[in-house]
């Protein structure tokens, strides 16, 4: 059984989801869900402590050896990320039951969790695999449920920014197709760990460099590395709640793990920094991004645009750590990898559980919320916090790898200019906790009660991991470290 | 875990929390024992280092105990008593949990033995002091919160960019005595100086203590300032370049004092020279400056906020603040008349008072050192020092013309803060053994000689002289009679008039040119950004988007293939 967790991680929610439709109560497939996305939890939780003790986990699929077959190869850095997103998928999920009861039409309800369970499985199995090609067909699995997922949201521009997002994601993917063609055309191999000790061979062929470019840009689109990042805002703000809180914690996490696990295992480092001037083109576009949609963020109204925008700003921080190209720079990345997915999950839940109890994240809805729902606002500011990256909470641990990054190889003016761009966070978070605070409730709303359990247990625990894994660093300083180590130490 | 190992600040931090949920009564003992708890826990601590903590690779050390960390402390928490006991009947919670925070982070900040630590302290004393602002019912407070915060938050930036370039470079978080000399420690430098409120940005501590309430302003006086000081004298002592960055401000703040009409501000500004004082110390840096910079820091908490509190109870007997409204107090308001002039014979350093044992030893090591320029301008500042404060400051407010205003002294809990703290600058003059005592270097200094005290008599003789011969140019409504001698009193004062308008504004010009164009800059950007039609808010069609997909297409084409 242990033998098979990698497989299972992604066969068990892939096949709970056709399995939802036999169970007919939405509370009984909430249930199944949750326990299908709890299991692929405690998997991925095995599979992290086996790869820290033992190493690099390989599992051939049917038994076929590597080139022919494909091959699931779990190290560090992918059981790291599995963790996330499974830890994650499973949190919001405690909240997703009672979310979903005002934003999505009853009958859709098995649809909504078959759904989810489909865009999870996708993003795991991008994740766990270590063939090029199955990482486009667990890309397009994860993309279609997740264009289906947003278009679920109750607003009708929901339709509208699932159309975006299909169109972006699409040309994305064809991209990253495109580019796996030709590396396929090049080396007869699909097998990353195979492509990784063929390409240099033809590494200086012009169908190498388009094949990466292709990659590049194909996975910069999915992550929304500024400026491609346009069809993220309005598909975080118009999607259901509980969606949002998912996919602002995952999705893009798995397109900077793909961006990592393309540069540094299948092109390699030198040829990755070479081919391109890499780190400059990263480095300029990760502070553009970091400070245009900082400053975007803190002009929006809907604070669901807001933390979008925010998103977009923190995806520029980790692209910045992974330009320094150092193993503290890939580090920092990792690590906020982490911590933003705890920051962001806690944040969008909040918000859900705003718009369960007044319908609507305007923020001039947000009048006197401060003491109408204490417990929610209370996470929101140590979330954002957190975003801001003040010292006891996990913002502060990735601010501060980052800057000791960007500082070990004499980027001092980066550094700078990184924590110049933390102050905008402190603005745009001030925007919130001013409306909540010190604005009294708006007439004829007095009754807003604080948010049910089921919702405040899931914040809650998010925002005690917000504070405790800024202070007991060690899980994920220790596998971020492994990681970064190991990326630097398989391709030289 | 031992008593040792429980940081005497979080005492402070956590009990605030308390504040707003419990009884009234209860409240008001815990208002009163959480400074009292914090002070005995400060003194149960040994020396050395406790409550070490694992943080990402490096060790935390939270409590540092030694003699200089535990005399900030001290004074803190006997600052925290008192204002505590002042601010007993102050009916905004949320002020109070603040300045609890407040104190108890900069109690933090004394005891933190490594950067990282202290880095986290400040950070909370940043936020919590603004909150201190921020809950002023003032229609200034808002504005001048958000200055006062983006001010401390660059500090902030600068302190950390500094700590981490510094541990970079040093390979140590450890907090000891540092030189100038490198990138960080330039940075943490100048992050240390900001609190300080040193220049170029001198400007914020006046600009926002005098928004704070009758009793924020109190604790806002004590703390940021004075661990800066600490902060300053632990990790660059004997930094020359302190000398001229302290001489600055002490003409500075009292250029700008004595032309300033808001009795707040003008003791705002007497912080910045006092603080000046102390930052010339430093960086004199000899043992005997190092223990008349901490003697001055405990004693100048004491009785800056007594001049801070009568001020105060001024202010919230009256609702007046600006020193032409007031005027003739003395007659009604007996205790705070008699308090408020202990803590100005104090901030002059009046002999039996605190300031002059305390003054003194600085200009003593400036002189010990052969700084002669340096001596000489600390005795002229203290000839400032008593002009501004010393009597203008009592004089306006409390004598001067009979504004008409009758109010009675405030209520007790303020008075009883008051004389407690007269009391102490009265103690500390009249036995100045048991400060020295706590000094962090053992003291041979004497401050009651003959020439000494005769000095100083009759420095403040001449300055309180040279005071009311230019009380014409500092209440402008008086008329000047020709018939005294014309050099002296036309030629002179116009000549000095002149001078200090001209700094006056042409200071002015700066700021409001340069608030003028951040105005417009933010008016700009709003303009571009506001909302979801803004410049990038914008929701762009599918084809600009796919246009930029292909545009970064084939830029990284072509930039592969042109390098290849």
């Amino acid at each position: 059984m242990l033998a098979h967790l990698p497989i299972l991680q992604v066969i068990v929610p892939l096949m709970a989801a056709p399995l939802c439709l036999f169970l007919t109560r939405s509370r009984l497939v909430w249930l199944f869900t949750l326990i299908a996305s709890g299991l692929a939890f405690l998997i991925s939780s095995l599979l992290l402590q086996q790869v820290m003790v033992s190493g690099t986990i390989i599992y051939e699929l049917g038994g076929w050896d590597a080139p022919w077959g494909i091959e699931y190869r779990i190290d560090q850095l992918n059981a790291f990320l599995l963790l996330i997103i499974s830890a994650v998928s499973t949190i919001v999920l405690l909240a997703a039951h009672t979310s979903i009861k005002q934003e999505i039409p009853a009958d859709r309800h098995t649809l909504f969790y078959i759904l989810y369970l489909l865009s999870l499985a996708g993003m795991l199995g991008i994740v766990a695999t270590g063939d090029a090609f199955n990482v486009f067909v667990f890309l397009e699995i994860s993309s279609l449920s997740a264009y289906a997922l947003i278009a679920l949201g109750k607003d009708r521009r929901a339709l509208w920014a699932s159309y975006q997002y299909l169109i972006m994601g699409t040309i994305g993917a064809t991209f990253i197709l495109i580019g796996i063609g030709m590396m396929y055309q090049m080396t007869g191999t699909l097998n990353m760990d195979d492509l990784s000790k063929r390409l240099p061979e033809v590494a200086h062929t012009r169908t190498v460099f388009t094949a990466f470019a292709f990659v590049i840009v194909g996975v910069c689109l999915k992550l929304a590395l500024f400026p491609l990042h346009l069809w993220l805002p309005n598909a975080y703000a118009y999607a259901p709640s509980i969606v949002t809180a998912f996919f602002a914690a995952t999705a893009t996490k798995v397109a900077v793990y793909l961006l990592i696990r393309f540069t540094f295992s299948v092109f390699g480092l030198s040829f990755s920094f070479t081919a391109l001037p890499l780190q400059m083109l990263f480095v300029v576009l990760g502070l553009l991004g970091i400070f245009a949609a900082s400053i975007a963020a803190i002009y929006q109204k809907n604070v669901k645009h807001l933390f979008a925008y925010s998103s977009v700003a923190q995806i520029g921080y980790m692209i910045v750590g992974f330009s320094v190209s150092t193993t503290t720079g890939l580090m920092a990345t990792l690590l906020h990898l982490f911590n933003h997915a705890l920051m962001k999950s806690a944040l969008f839940l909040a918000l859900a559980a705003v718009v369960y109890r007044i319908g609507s994240v305007q923020l001039s809805q947000f009048h006197g919320l401060g003491r109408q729902m204490p417990f929610t606002m209370a996470a929101i500011v140590i979330g954002g916090l957190s975003l801001i990256g003040v010292p006891l909470t996990v913002g502060f641990v990735s601010k501060w790898y980052l800057a000791l990054a960007t500082l070990e190889n004499g980027w001092w003016p980066v550094t700078a200019l990184i924590l110049l761009g933390s102050l905008l966070a402190i603005v745009y978070v001030w925007r919130i906790v001013e409306v909540a605070y010190f604005k009294p409730p708006i007439a004829g709303r007095e009754s807003i009660k604080e948010a049910p359990l089921s919702f405040l247990i899931p914040i809650w625990t998010l925002v005690i991991a917000n504070i405790y894994f800024g202070i007991d660093t060690r899980l994920s300083v220790q596998v971020a470290q492994a990681a970064s180590q190991s990326l630097f130490g398989v391709s030289p | 875990m031992t008593m040792s190992d429980f940081p005497p600040g979080l005492v402070l931090i956590l009990g605030a929390f308390l504040l707003p949920v419990v009884a009234r009564n209860i409240r008001s003992m815990l208002i009163l024992g959480l400074p009292l708890l914090t002070l005995g826990l400060i003194w149960s601590v040994p020396d050395g280092s406790f409550a070490i903590l694992p943080f990402l690779d490096y060790q935390l050390v939270f409590v540092r105990s030694d003699l200089l960390s535990r005399l900030f402390a001290t004074v803190f928490s006997i600052m925290t008593f008192a204002g505590g006991l002042y601010a007993l009947k102050q009916k905004r919670l949320l002020e109070l949990v603040a300045v609890y925070v407040y104190a108890g982070s900069a109690v933090g900040v004394v005891f933190a033995g490594d950067m990282i630590s202290l880095f986290i302290f400040w950070e909370i004393m940043a936020l919590a002091s603004t909150v201190v602002l921020l809950s002023a019912d003032g229609s200034f407070s808002y504005r001048v919160s958000m200055r006062y915060f983006l001010v401390h938050a660059l500090g902030g930036v600068l302190l950390m960019v500094g700590i981490l370039a510094h541990i970079h470079e040093s390979g140590s978080t450890a907090f000891t005595a540092m030189q100038p000399d490198s990138f960080g420690t330039i940075l943490i430098l100048a992050g240390f100086l900001i609190n300080a409120a040193a220049p170029p940005l001198s400007a914020w501590l006046s600009d926002a203590y005098p928004e704070a309430s009758y009793t924020g302003t109190v604790f806002l006086s004590a703390f940021t300032t004075k661990a800066a000081v600490y902060a300053l004298l632990r990790g660059f002592p004997g930094a020359e370049i302190l000398i001229f960055i302290g001489i600055f401000m002490i003409f500075y703040g009292i250029i700008y004092a004595l032309l300033e009409n808001d009795m707040r501000r003008i003791l705002a500004y007497s912080i910045v020279n006092q603080v000046g004082f102390m930052v010339t110390g430093i960086g004199i840096g000899t043992e005997m400056a190092q223990n008349g910079v901490a003697a001055h820091a405990f004693t100048h908490i004491i009785y800056k906020a007594l001049l801070l509190m009568s001020a105060g109870s001024v202010l919230y007997m009256t609702g007046k603040r600006k020193c032409t409204d007031l005027g003739g107090l003395f007659q009604s308001m007996p205790i705070t008349t008699a308090c408020g002039i202990i803590g100005a014979l104090s901030i002059s350093s009046f002999p039996l008072t605190s300031g002059f044992i305390s003054k003194s030893m600085i200009s003593q090591s400036a002189a010990d050192e052969s700084l002669i320029i340096v001596w000489f301008m600390l005795l002229a500042a203290s000839a400032g020092v008593f002009l501004h404060a010393g009597i203008k400051f009592p004089w306006f407010v409390f004598f001067q013309k009979d504004s008409g205003l009758r109010p009675p002294d405030p209520p007790w809990n303020m008075k009883l803060a008051m004389i407690l703290f007269a009391g102490l600058c009265i103690g500390l003059g009249i036995w100045p053994e048991y400060l020295y005592n706590l000094l962090p270097h053992p003291v041979a200094y004497e401050p009651y000689t003959v020439p000494h005290v005769v000095n100083m008599l009759q420095l403040l003789m001449f300055s309180g002289f040279a005071f009311f011969l230019l009380l014409p140019l500092m209440r402008r409504t008086l008329t000047i009679s020709l018939d005294f001698d014309w050099l002296y009193r036309r030629v002179l004062p116009k000549a000095l008039h002149r001078v200090f308008s001209l700094i006056w504004t042409t200071d002015r010009n700066l700021r409001q040119g340069f608030t003028v164009r951040l105005d417009r800059g933010l008016a700009f950007l709003s303009r571009r950004h506001e909302g979801v039609s803004g410049l990038l808010s914008r929701t762009y069609p599918v084809g600009s988007m796919v246009m930029w997909v292909s545009v970064i297409l084939a830029a990284y084409l072509f930039l592969s293939f042109i390098t290849h």
